[in-house]
């Protein structure tokens, strides 16, 4: 059919509408067109824009046979309570099928104290494992053979820290670093936009984190070095477009401090990975992975002239939506997790984590983290969604919003570069400002009732407590510190001190790479809250401002 | 009558604060004068700031499950500095079943994932004094 052919069509369908609509107002909120026709994508070329699973633009996948070859990597995030607790769930989750560990440290972990520090009272193995020291990472891998799973840890600020110990646990299995698979979060620049746990300030931040890309190329190739994030961005209440374009503008950011540093583009591109959300809007999610291959994709080529394929590959994890599971009836979040694992599987994510029903009220039990893991695989072997590749391509509605998030990512993109990149635009607030007024936005609509959460502000009902939730005893911090004590008086004093200082002269030095030297402090035993404090006597402390 | 003085609280480690953003911003909205304190206050600094900002309410804020300890070590430091008539109302992720120590400890009412920022203007305005 020719263009003016479908075009009369759509004008004799338009005026057969009006009547309908005068009948059936529609409903608010919707995208700006109730119907979508060739016309939509007509100056879409698929050769250039669309292609091929594998190469260049990526917009269909960045592998070439995707899931026929082999699923995602069912990937359970989790870790709480201690080292010991946390070893049991990483081996029921492996027992369960689970492909990949992802661990979740607890808050102290996260910013760089240990347990028995004051500011840690109240927080010690709430949500995540409690690790003061390379110890409780020996306890935390017992029995987990390095060499054979890979391991997510999601970790900012002290990434560098836990990378070492981790390392370090390896050497000491018999596993060199060569070997080791997995990832670290090691995102500072959405903790400062979006997710909290920041330390220092930005400059010190980004040169450990160019150190840290720098060590690992020689060191330990196949690890990712850094998981940029939009997931935290989209939990702060952004929208599908900003998550990936605040995520792709941190990206352009770590990039262009590698290089600053004496990087080749192409050296550690490719160990670069991204981390997205899989919210409610099961078509625009699908949109919005695809149109996020296709920016980070012209990204490497025109921006940073990259010159492998694997430089140009958006690789990506994703958690379904954390802020979308609901207090009320809980139960219901089980059909929300598997329509957005539905999203993220035909957006052609790498590896995926479910949540829990009962995450709005407490850390899953194990019975809601099997359900979980149960809905990624009903997904994969039963539904058919990953037998073919990409299968949404060729929607007219599903290819134009894959058209209009990437146009919406490039001008966010661009009105960054204008501020002068990701880092002075976090520092002037204003992508937290973004971030803000979409989540408050969100929120309007929900209580004007423009936007339903059913269960929430509509088909309510009386509802009894949620009985049997998880609780981490606050016994907890008290053995936790105990372990920290024992561990202290049994360790060679000297060497942590001469670690130390070592470590603190290496931070001086901006032309020195850290990595080695952490790695060296780990292996004393020095605890993380001792090598954080080395570094923040150094470099500082980040202090947000917040203009609400 | 003065203006109604709110003071938002991160108190704990955890970073989440959409909700204490969205909540100050709707409780501005509503007419009252909101200080944020932002991320990671202990319960000293909450405190002190309450008193410094001469506030009528301190809402607290914590998804880590830091509350059972953090939460009544605020309302205790309040009470210390003779802020007596400060209304303390706090919220999060919650287990409904923490609910009546908090409110035993003297956390005036605590708001849970869903609730309306509406109904939380509305107890304000009820229960300030």
């Amino acid at each position: 059919m020719s263009n003016e052919k479908i075009q009369a069509g759509l004008d004799k369908y338009n005026a057969s509408v009006e009547k309908a609509t005068a009948k059936f107002p529609e409903r608010p909120n919707l995208p700006e067109q109730r119907l979508y026709t060739p016309l939509d994508i007509k100056d879409t070329d698929y050769a250039d824009e669309i292609g091929f699973p594998g190469m260049y633009p990526y917009t269909r996948g960045v592998q070439p046979t995707m899931y026929r070859g082999r699923f995602w990597t069912m990937r359970m995030y989790a870790g709480f309570s201690t080292a010991a607790e946390s070893n049991k769930r990483y081996r029921y989750l492996i027992e369960s099928g689970a492909t990949g560990l992802s661990c979740a440290f607890d808050l102290p972990t996260q910013i760089g104290y240990d347990s028995d520090d004051p500011i840690s009272e109240g927080e010690v193995g709430k949500v995540g494992v409690a690790i003061d020291s390379l110890a409780d990472m020996e306890v935390l891998f017992d029995q987990i053979d390095l060499g054979k799973v890979s391991t997510s840890m999601t970790i900012n600020a002290p990434a560098s820290v836990l990378l070492s110990m981790y390392i370090a646990v390896a050497e000491k299995q018999g596993v060199p670093a060569d070997q080791l698979k997995g990832t670290i979060q090691n995102d500072i620049l959405k903790e400062y936009a979006a997710r909290g746990t920041y330390i220092f300030p930005p400059r010190p931040s980004m040169r450990l984190i160019t150190n840290i890309f720098e060590y690992c190329s020689k060191n330990v190739p196949k690890w990712n070095t850094i998981s940029i994030s939009g997931y935290h961005i989209r939990e702060a209440g952004s929208t599908a477009s900003q998550e990936i374009a605040f995520t792709i503008a941190d990206g352009i950011a770590y990039c262009e401090a590698a290089i600053k540093a004496g990087l080749h583009i192409d050296d550690f591109a490719g160990r670069l990975s991204f981390f997205w959300n899989a919210h409610n809007n099961v078509l625009e999610e699908v949109a919005k992975f695809r149109a996020s291959r296709r920016v980070w994709a012209k990204v490497m080529k025109e921006r940073f002239h990259a010159e492998k394929p694997k430089s140009m590959m958006l690789r990506v994890h994703t958690q379904t939506a954390g802020s979308m599971l609901t207090a009320q009836q809980p139960n219901n979040n089980i059909i929300r997790v598997a329509l957005q694992t539905a999203a993220a599987v035909m957006g052609g994510t790498q590896s995926l984590h479910t949540n829990s029903r009962d995450e709005a009220l407490a850390l899953p039990t194990e019975e809601s983290v099997m359900i979980a893991l149960r809905t990624q695989q009903i997904v994969a072997y039963e539904s058919g969604l990953a037998d073919v590749i990409d299968p949404l391509a060729g929607s007219y509605y599903v290819e134009a919003l894959t058209n209009k998030i990437e146009k919406e990512a490039w001008e966010y993109i661009k009105k960054i570069d204008e501020i002068g990149g990701a880092v002075a635009a976090i520092e002037k607030g204003y992508i937290q400002k973004e971030i803000q007024d979409s989540a408050y936005k969100w929120q309007m609509d929900v209580e004007s009732g423009a936007k339903t959460i059913v269960g929430v502000n509509k088909f309510q009902i009386e509802e009894e407590p949620p009985k049997g939730l998880l609780k981490v005893d606050a016994s907890v911090g008290v053995a936790q510190c105990k372990r920290l004590a024992d561990m202290k008086a049994k360790r060679d004093n000297d060497a942590v001190k001469a670690a130390l200082a070592d470590l603190k002269k290496a931070c001086q030095d901006e032309n020195e790479n850290l990595m080695p030297h952490i790695l060296n402090a780990v292996r004393t035993y020095a605890t993380l809250g001792e090598i954080c404090g080395v570094m923040r006597e150094v470099f500082g402390e980040y202090e947000a401002h917040v203009n609400l | 009558m003065a203006k109604v003085r709110v003071l938002v609280a991160k108190p704990g480690l955890d970073g989440h604060d959409r909700g204490a953003k969205v909540v100050a911003r709707a409780l501005r909205d509503a007419g009252f004068e909101v200080i944020y304190t932002g991320l990671r206050q202990t319960p000293e600094q909450i405190a002190e700031a309450a008193l410094q900002e001469d506030v009528n309410v301190v809402a607290m804020s914590i998804l880590s499950g830091a509350h059972p300890h953090l939460f009544p070590k605020v309302v205790n430091l309040l009470r210390e500095k003779g802020m007596d008539d400060v209304l303390i109302i706090g919220g999060g992720v919650i287990p409904e079943t923490d609910i009546p120590a908090l409110k035993e400890a003297g956390i005036a009412e605590v708001f849970t994932p869903g609730t309306p920022t509406g109904d939380i203007v509305d107890f304000i305005k009820a229960n300030v004094k």
